[in-house]
């Protein structure tokens, strides 16, 4: 059942590093990460990668297979010919700190820079009254397990290091999003949306929808009526200050 | 070497470590985070079910009284009353809190927080988001942290000013200034460089062990560090012999052998059925729970929609009644093809239901095993999930026994007794967190002077020996030799001459331990990582081990072949692991658990009581009864 395959892992670190040619076993229903792991135990105990769950929950493991980014754990091997040579890369988008594993400290930092829940003031813990159907919007965002896969693969950023100061990234226009359509959110974020985290940059490519391995239709759902509201706002300020209220108030 | 000061350090940042920190902000103290992993990434994100608070939601007899007893009942009465009291307690608050945080719950009708049914709690009481409520717990304590640090920013100019993460971080000792905690030594895993932390308080949150079993649902975090930490630090670890197999882990592939399938797949409605399609589990209602589950395929059905007239169905037990009966049918050659059983949620519910409210573990079993739940079954068996065991702490405050080191979550013992219940664990984390967070913070206020750090030089030397040692050991294979030792000899059905076995074993592997080399630099290196954490896997697991053998009876998380029978006797001792500074002379003493307070011990029938009391406490109760 077991096979040999051939793989490409990049190795380095300090900035330097080249792609390095390994064969490993492989055993019947394994993953990249499978491997990954059995390449540290039997050859190369110091190779890193990040890793946490194995069971596509956390977003540790992201990684780029043949070019491709994915979840290392949930990418199985018998998705590839036993033939194949499977190339594996550090995310390209953020700084490689050694190996698989790559400084994302630009996410956390963006994280920062939104605004956070901004619940009325009026309403007490346990008080909270929503409808399913009023949350389910905010839900789907909140699936997100942050493997920054959907920051890796934008190409505002991507291929443009001096985006990266104005613009937030579809994981964090997502947030906005997920925070406006809040049922008890009041805080106004249409105009800093566009203003101060770049949402305009973004020209609908899905990319970010098409790596998303928790399936969100991140441009569809999120980015797109996010970019509407904005424009509405721009045309009639109380077209949305009629929605807000009507919207607390049912 | 780099160095900071802070009032409270706390070790961990799933759920109990960012409620801990929270509260430590909140209550004004300069707070760090430290985590092995990046910030977000807990094992709490693991939690599918829910967490158990009697809201009232859904069924309005639910209250804390009710939840207090099913969790009492859950541990077979080991548990530590007052913890288990005040969790029942204060488990709403913790859950409405979130809610204003930013906390999305899945809603019932009437817009509340809906409820959801779970293995041995008497009300639909876990509150829940699909079965991804532990992400949607630590998104929403993760974003609290970053809302403060805004407010800190505004305040202050600076965002790290009160609290602070230090992600991907490890920390390998507990500092002291004589008997009391002084700060924490760490390396950097990105850089592998070491740094300081001066705090006359630490919090520890670090979960479980589970990465000392071959089969578990653990990631690769559980490696049991703040026990260790603990133990070195001169605290004391109780209940260690109590470890929760959860009934139901995927069984194929045999790569993600283990990975959980929530319980909630049996709150919703999932059967387990042998190779023979028989819904075994009507046969293993012990008799402590026969009054309370229901003896034919036809009332467990009816449960579903009238809980009120039927009794629920066998395969909502407690979860160490479920695992062992999955380990006798496999046993008994009535297993499936793997090697598991089935489960079975196919031919009970619409395939678009199934997909709304299991999305995940659709999702899972798609992926990872090319299975399609809504039309086929799951092969599950059991899988190491929780320990139980920890360190043991002051109910009220977190505080172990070392001035100034406290623990929340699954690092503590006592809540739990002998077996937690599904749902119990996300608001122990909420619930303990706060406390442990209120407990540190309560603490500082209360010193006359700042203690010094001691012993670096030490931890130092420790650290780096793997890296200074050529040609020794390779790491991985003494960790997968221990894995094998504890799934084979300590695992879910344990007996006397096994357990002394695996003591042999862990007695070699700490000698192996000690020579393990490290090839490569100090640059984010997985194999020196593994060297390090080494050391606190064979400590946790002879305590595990010592206390196993010890206890002769059956209690919840710890099943003795050799003494099948539940022993009242037994019920009041518990068993408490020390050690030395070096790691060396693990000793393991009985102590007596205090009797439960009188208005808490009322709140059960004595026909209960007699299948846990002696004689003698029997005696207590109906003098407390009598009195009220």
């Amino acid at each position: 059942m077991g096979y040999k395959a051939k793989f490409r892992v990049w190795r380095g670190e300090g900035g330097e590093g080249r792609l390095e040619d390994f064969t490993v076993e492989v055993n019947e229903g394994e993953v990249v990460l499978d491997v990954i792991h059995r390449l540290q135990a039997t050859q190369a105990p110091d190779l890193a990668v990040r890793w946490n769950c194995k069971a596509g929950k956390c977003g540790s493991c992201s990684m780029e297979i043949n070019g491709r980014p994915r979840l290392g754990c949930m990418t199985r091997m018998s998705t590839f010919e036993e033939s194949e040579t499977i190339t594996v890369t550090p995310m390209r988008t953020f700084p490689v700190i050694k190996d698989l594993v790559t400084d994302v400290s630009f996410n956390y930092k963006k994280a920062r820079e939104i605004p956070s829940f901004t619940p009325p003031s009026d309403v007490k813990p346990g008080e909270y009254r929503m409808q399913q159907i009023d949350v389910e919007r905010s839900q789907e965002f909140r699936k997100c397990i942050e493997c920054f896969m959907c920051q890796n693969v934008c190409h505002v950023i991507r291929d443009h290091e001096e985006n990266k100061q104005s613009f937030a990234g579809p994981r964090f226009l997502m947030r906005i999003a997920e925070l406006d359509m809040h049922p008890y959110d009041v805080a106004d974020r249409k105009e800093s949306a566009q203003e101060e985290h770049g949402l305009g940059y973004c020209n609908i490519t899905k990319c970010c929808t098409e790596v998303c391995p928790e399936h969100i239709k991140i441009t569809d759902n999120a980015l797109i009526p996010m970019k509407e509201r904005v424009v509405d706002r721009k045309y009639d300020p109380l077209v949305w200050l009629g929605s807000k209220i009507f919207k607390r108030s049912s | 070497m780099e160095r900071h000061e802070y009032d409270v350090v706390v070790i961990g940042a799933g759920g109990a470590g960012l409620r801990a920190a929270i509260e430590a902000r909140q209550q004004g103290k300069r707070t760090a985070i430290v985590c092995k992993s990046l910030f977000g990434k807990a094992h709490t994100v693991m939690a599918e079910g829910g967490a158990a608070a009697a809201m009232g939601n859904v069924n309005p007899d639910d209250n804390w009284m009710v939840h207090f007893r099913d969790t009492m009942r859950g541990g077979k009465f080991l548990n530590n009353w007052r913890m288990a009291e005040l969790h029942a307690k204060e488990a709403p608050d913790r859950v409405w809190e979130l809610e204003a945080w930013g906390a999305l719950f899945d809603r019932t009708k009437d817009g509340k927080i809906s409820q959801r049914n779970f293995g041995g709690h008497e009300y639909p009481r876990l509150a829940h988001v699909g079965d991804r409520t532990g992400l949607e717990l630590i998104r929403t304590l993760q974003q609290r942290v970053v809302a403060l640090q805004q407010e800190d920013e505004k305040l202050h100019g600076d965002p790290e000013a009160y609290i602070k993460v230090f992600a991907e971080c490890t920390v390998t000792r507990l500092l002291k200034d004589g008997d009391a905690i002084s700060g924490a030594f760490a390396y950097w895993r990105e850089t592998g460089e070491f740094i300081v932390f001066d705090a006359p308080a630490v919090v520890l949150a670090t979960g479980g062990i589970g990465k000392s079993f071959v089969v578990t649902s653990n990631s690769w975090e559980y490696t049991g560090d703040g026990h260790a930490l603990a133990l070195l630090a001169g605290a004391k670890l109780i209940n260690m012999e109590f470890i929760q197999f959860h009934p139901t882990g995927m069984v194929w592939p045999p790569s993600v052998r283990g990975i959980l399938v929530t319980e909630s797949v049996r709150g919703d409605g999932g059967v387990l059925r042998n190779s023979e399609g028989r819904r075994f589990m009507f046969d293993y209602i012990p008799d402590v729970f026969k009054d309370k589950y229901a003896t034919t395929e036809e009332e467990g059905d009816r449960w579903y929609n009238d809980q009120a007239n039927n009794r629920r169905p066998p395969e909502l037990l407690p979860r160490d009644e479920v695992a062992r009966a999955i380990n006798a049918e496999v046993k008994a050659g009535r297993g499936s093809p793997q090697g598991g059983v089935f489960l079975d949620v196919s031919s009970r519910l619409p395939a678009a239901e199934i997909i709304r409210r299991l999305p995940s573990m659709h999702h899972q079993f798609k992926e990872l095993a090319d299975v399609d739940i809504t039309k086929e079954p799951m092969q599950v068996g059991p899988t190491c999930h929780y320990i139980m065991g920890g360190v043991e702490v002051d109910a009220d405050t977190g505080s172990s026994s070392v001035p100034g080191l406290f623990a929340a979550g699954e690092v503590s013992g006592g809540m739990h007794g002998s077996n937690r219940l599904g749902g119990n664990s996300l608001s122990d984390l909420l619930v303990f967190g706060r406390r442990a967070g209120a407990g540190a913070a309560a603490y500082v206020d209360g010193l006359a002077k700042r203690p010094a750090v001691t012993g670096l030089e030490e931890a130092r030397a420790e650290a780096l020996a793997p890296l200074e040692r050529t040609g020794g050991e390779n790491p991985y294979e003494v960790h997968h030799e221990l894995q094998r030792t504890m799934n084979d000899l300590v695992g879910i059905i344990r007996k006397a001459e096994e357990v002394s076995e695996a003591l042999q074993v862990i007695e070699k592997l700490k000698e192996r331990a000690k020579n393990t080399a490290s090839a490569g630099s100090r640059i984010y290196n997985p194999g020196w990582h593994l060297a390090i954490d080494l050391r606190n896997m064979l400590l946790v697991s002879e305590c595990v081990a010592r206390a196993a053998l010890l206890r002769e009876e059956s209690r919840g998380g710890h099943t003795r072949d050799d003494h099948p029978g539940m022993s009242p006797e037994w019920r009041r001792r518990l068993l408490v692991c020390a050690a030395q500074a070096d790691g060396s002379a693990v000793t393991v003493e009985e102590q007596v658990q205090p009797g439960m307070r009188a208005d808490l011990i009322s709140l059960f029938e004595r026909s209960e009581l007699e299948k846990y009391l002696t004689e003698d406490e029997l005696a207590d109760y109906d003098a407390a009864v009598k009195e009220s």
